[in-house]
């Protein structure tokens, strides 16, 4: 098995002197599509942000598909996460750019041909539903559909790793399963994924390995587990 | 970087200028007003420039030979002036040359003075041009106490004028240029301070997704660009403008022929493009600054 992430002994300690993870080791192979689950404010999506450098580990070693994130020159982050593709709990969206920039602004870094752009661009936006709305800018789009466009530019230039914090939280129910379905077809091509998720439905629906932090600690780590916490 | 996607930058610096609104319209207008301020002062300091220059290549240093000079003393004299090393150049000048150039400067009334031919009441001369026009004081003292010297001649008051007037004109362009530099910088900055709360966000964003700061930097290099060249319209159509008025309309009416303003063309248009150039420099500039800070994401 080739190793895409690995953490041994991560602590972080944020500014304000929060301290969110609390000795974290991990270690998921390519491939794999991982659950992370726990209560709220318990380090997921700190936990998650290490990964492409969003933030730095204050102790401890991080690996991500091959680069060292702790000794990581700041010129190789770009490529690092050009890797990896992340839909945030906040969306993160161009608020100036229109739905298809924002797409296609992931491909335009690669320097990926317009003809390429165009023809990615148009099909994950036909993925997520929402090729009707492409000149639509942020502002103009349900949280929803904010949701399916930051979904669409992690997935638009194919990453090795995909990172989702809550990408199904502002998400009615059948679109919900959609984009479960978009992120196993894309595990299914090769992409790791790793999924921060509160959805007891869906962790327990589609099998996975889980992974629980609690007090930012890796308090269960099932390979087919369940949500494990009551609603 | 691809030669697309440089077409792709120019495309996004375009439009960001569009998106951007009023606030391009006040990074335009501190651009403008600088360079206003810069072509005036541009204008103003290379016609001094010009002028000085042209006033200081005039000065030189006239000895008038004792009358009861002999040949051989004033070969002498030839030799004792040739010494002298601030002398740049030494030409002699024959009482009849000195005559004829008399009669030339007079124009019609100098006729009078061709009677003097047969007996000439001039004295043969040194003329001498200085290497550097300030030791002109100098070289006219020493040669005054050589021998076989007459007279003197070196337009004292003119040459004291002149090098006082220069250095006026030199501090009154570094209190222009210190003002200046603070008023751009003042303007720019304060308009680039507007936008980096939009942006800041905006550049984080774009690191995240894998964007090189290269990457980013370009659209706003280009927008910079556009924003100088934006700004530098009015200033370059108000200096030309104001300059073809100055050329030829003043021009007539100052006396001193010493004062020669740079002809319109071409000076007007290099200072056109001098404009451009600093309009664009001052637009990248502090586009490219205000992204600067926000790279470290
Ligand atoms: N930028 C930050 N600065 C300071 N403290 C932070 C920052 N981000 C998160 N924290 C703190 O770190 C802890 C973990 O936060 P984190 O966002 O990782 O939790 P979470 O598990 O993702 O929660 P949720 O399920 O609500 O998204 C919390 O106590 C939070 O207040
Ligand atoms: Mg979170």
């Amino acid at each position: 098995m080739i190793c895409m992430i690995e953490m041994k002994g991560v602590y972080k300690t944020y500014p304000n002197g929060v301290t969110a993870l609390n000795g974290i080791d991990v270690h998921i192979d390519q491939g794999e599509f991982v659950y992370v689950v726990g209560p709220s404010g318990a380090g997921k999506s700190t936990f998650t942000k290490l990964m492409f450098r969003e933030e730095k580990a204050t102790k401890g070693t991080v690996n991500v598909n091959n680069f060292n994130l702790t000794t990581i020159k700041e010129k190789k982050v770009p490529f690092l996460r050009r890797n990896v593709g992340v839909v945030y709990q906040d969306f993160r969206l161009l608020p100036r750019l229109t739905v298809y920039e924002n797409v296609a602004f992931a491909l335009e870094v690669i320097e990926e041909s317009p003809n390429q752009i165009r023809r990615r661009v148009m099909d994950v936006l036909d993925q997520v539903r929402l090729k009707n709305k492409a000149r639509f800018i942020p502002d103009e789009l349900s949280g929803g559909e904010q949701q399916r466009v930051s979904i669409a530019r992690a997935i638009v230039n194919r990453p090795r790793l995909l990172i989702a914090d809550e990408p199904t939280g502002n998400l009615d129910p059948d679109t919900s399963w959609e984009i479960m379905h978009i992120l196993e077809e894309i595990n299914a091509k090769g992409t790791t994924v790793l999924m921060a998720t509160h959805s007891q439905e869906i962790v327990n629906t589609i099998r996975k390995r889980v992974i629980a932090i609690e007090d930012g600690q890796i308090v269960r780590d099932e390979a087919r587990g369940e949500y494990g916490y009551e609603i | 970087m691809k030669f697309k996607t440089l077409g792709r930058h120019a495309r996004e610096g375009t439009k960001s200028v569009w998106r951007n609104g009023w606030m391009t319209i006040s990074a335009v207008g501190a651009v403008t007003t600088t360079l206003l301020l810069v072509g005036v002062f541009l204008a103003l300091m290379l016609n001094l420039n010009e002028i000085a220059g042209n006033i200081e290549d005039d000065v030189e240093v006239k000895v008038l030979v004792e009358l009861t000079a002999d040949e051989q003393q004033v070969s002498e004299l030839e030799n004792n002036l040739g010494d002298l090393p601030a002398v740049g150049e030494l030409t002699y000048s024959s009482k009849e040359e000195e005559l004829d150039e008399l009669v030339d400067s007079l124009g019609d009334q100098g006729k009078a003075f061709e009677l003097f031919e047969q007996s000439n009441p001039l004295n043969d001369a040194f003329i001498i041009k200085p290497d550097n026009p300030v030791d002109a004081v100098q070289i006219a003292e020493e040669a005054e106490a050589m021998d076989q010297v007459d007279e003197v001649d070196f337009g004292e008051e003119i040459v004291q004028r002149l090098f006082q007037f220069n250095e006026y004109a030199r501090y009154i362009g570094l209190g222009l240029i210190v003002g200046l530099v603070f008023t751009a910088i003042f303007l720019i900055s304060n308009t680039i301070k507007i936008t980096i709360i939009a942006r800041k966000k905006e550049i984080g964003i774009m690191k995240l997704v894998g964007a090189t700061n290269a990457f980013i930097r370009w659209p706003f290099f280009v927008e910079g660009l556009i924003l100088g060249v934006l700004g530098s319209i009015i200033p370059i159509a108000a200096v030309m403008s104001g300059y073809y008025y100055l050329y030829y309309n003043l021009q007539d009416r100052i006396q001193f022929d010493f004062i020669q303003l740079l002809p319109f063309n071409p000076f007007a248009f290099q200072l056109a493009g001098l404009i451009l150039v600093i309009g664009a420099f001052i637009g990248v500039w502090g586009s490219v600054m205000s992204v600067r800070k926000f790279l470290k994401v």
